[in-house]
């Protein structure tokens, strides 16, 4: 399968101009001619690409590979994850066993009932930040004015922490998943997040609230469980998933939304929150955005669509590839809210799967049921070509949103 | 259609109790899956399957009964 493409060509892929909702053309051939195949990185080395959403959804559940990113083979995505992912280590760099029972710590603060609960507060953050946008200038970046400022109240709910943290979250998550990160800024930003979410530690100690740190203060780091530092490292965890990935499906899944005004009617006119829910499942797959993908190396000699990993390869697990493929997804590419797309693996798959999802869920279907209906008349103000996409940051989105209505 | 769940493998997703929640429930202390029945009803069989499909943890089995 090599011969149909000799050359190892470098990774990340860059998309097409003017499709900028897809992934890269050269990444979708893969799928057909060279599903398992190597790539090459930026620091040289050269990991297997694995594309297939049935190969995706099996490397990812296999206990043979592993997320140590300390083992050598391990495919870092540039020189900052790196020399990160050395002095921090978080629930996404643990194999089992120690994974599960660490992010069982934290299991219960993200389950169903609890997000469902959040709900009504989530509306009112949605509803109040779109009253602000009202009362004020027109056109506006609605990334600026919307799309950062919801993730991050919610946070703030979710961590117990006062609103006036907003904008150090904002702030530090920004640094941390921006397109070329400076490391020592990423390194100072990670510090300065750090010394603050210890701080709060403290505080809910003396004073525990109903909120994620509150239970962690008074389970853990009063019994001794678990360190301030430790608390904090989760509190950073938890800002740098659950921030910026929000704010762009937010932007970008409006941006999609508009480029696609039948569907834009779908969700704004039904009056139907499962449908609400179904088009969060399809923005979700169509729009992939953890486009650096899910990173592996293998733990033992495997084979995967017909080939053999080595014990010590790297694996990228393209999962933007894997939810654009046909055998999972009849007519993959084009953007159907009213398609099954719950299987999706936008969200990952096997034990690392998104710890927060649930919250996600209830973010999106409250901001996608919401904005569009109280905004009915919502365009771009500038045409689609005009926007510009983050190319090389953690996470795909749209830089700046102009819209009017 | 008789339904078993791995609650050591379970990673507390919550992704089956979205599926089929008259099926399936999280506990409150860490999220892992508890059964609420074993041998649904023939109405509630396609929601159980797509709990089984999707669940990331693979923690859920089907056997005929």
């Amino acid at each position: 399968m090599t011969d149909v493409l000799p050359e190892m060509p470098m990774f990340p892929m860059a998309r097409a101009t003017g499709c900028p909702f897809d992934p890269s053309p050269e990444l979708s051939r893969r799928l057909g001619q060279a599903p398992v195949s190597r790539v090459r990185l930026w620091d040289g080395s050269t990991p297997w690409l694995v594309t297939r959403y049935a190969d995706v959804r099996a490397l990812l559940a296999d206990p043979r590979v592993s997320v140590d990113v300390a083992q050598p083979g391990f495919p870092h995505t540039n020189a900052v994850s790196k020399a990160r992912d050395a002095h921090m280590k978080t629930l996404m760099q643990m194999d089992a066993p120690e994974h599960i029972a660490q992010r069982r710590i934290l299991t219960s603060d993200f389950m169903i009932r609890r997000m469902e609960a959040l709900r009504p507060r989530i509306q009112r953050i949605v509803d109040d930040l779109i009253d602000e946008m009202l009362a004020g200038p027109n056109p506006v970046d609605l990334v600026e004015a919307f799309a950062l400022p919801v993730p991050s109240l919610v946070i703030c709910e979710l961590l117990g922490a006062p609103y006036t943290a907003r904008d150090l979250f904002q702030r530090v998550s920004r640094t941390l998943v921006m397109d070329e990160p400076d490391p020592e800024q990423a390194m100072a930003a990670s510090e300065e997040l750090n010394a603050y979410l210890e701080e709060l530690v403290d505080k809910k100690n003396a004073e525990p609230g109903d909120d994620v740190f509150s239970r962690l203060a008074v389970e853990q780091y009063r019994t001794g469980a678990m360190t301030r530092r430790e608390i904090a490292t989760a509190g950073q965890l938890l800002l740098v998933a659950g921030h910026d990935t929000t704010a762009t499906m937010i932007a970008l899944g409006t941006t999609a939304l508009l480029a696609h005004p039948d569907q834009l009617s779908a969700v704004r006119d039904g009056g139907d929150p499962a449908l609400v829910a179904n088009a969060a499942e399809e923005l979700l797959r169509y729009l992939s955005i953890t486009h650096t993908e899910a990173r592996r190396v293998a733990r033992e000699d495997l084979e995967i669509g017909g080939r053999l990993i080595r014990r010590g390869d790297g694996i990228i697990v393209v999962k933007s590839i894997a939810n654009r493929d046909p055998s999972a997804f009849p007519d993959p590419d084009t953007l159907d809210v009213h398609r099954r797309a719950r299987h999706h693996v936008a969200f990952g798959f096997g034990a690392h799967q998104c710890l927060g999802q649930s919250l996600a869920r209830v973010e999106l279907q409250v901001v996608y049921g919401t904005l569009y209906r109280r905004i009915p008349t919502l365009a771009l103000a500038v045409p689609l070509e005009q926007l510009t996409f983050k190319e090389n940051a953690v996470f795909y989105g749209v830089r700046e949103l102009p819209v009017t209505w | 259609m008789r339904i078993t769940v791995d609650q050591d493998a379970c990673i507390g997703s919550g992704q089956c109790v979205l599926s089929s929640p008259e099926v399936f429930d999280q506990r409150d202390a860490d999220g892992v899956v508890v059964l609420l029945q074993d041998s649904p009803e023939p109405g509630l069989r396609e929601d159980v399957h797509e709990a089984a499909r999707i669940c990331p943890a693979l923690a859920i089995t089907l056997t005929p009964p």
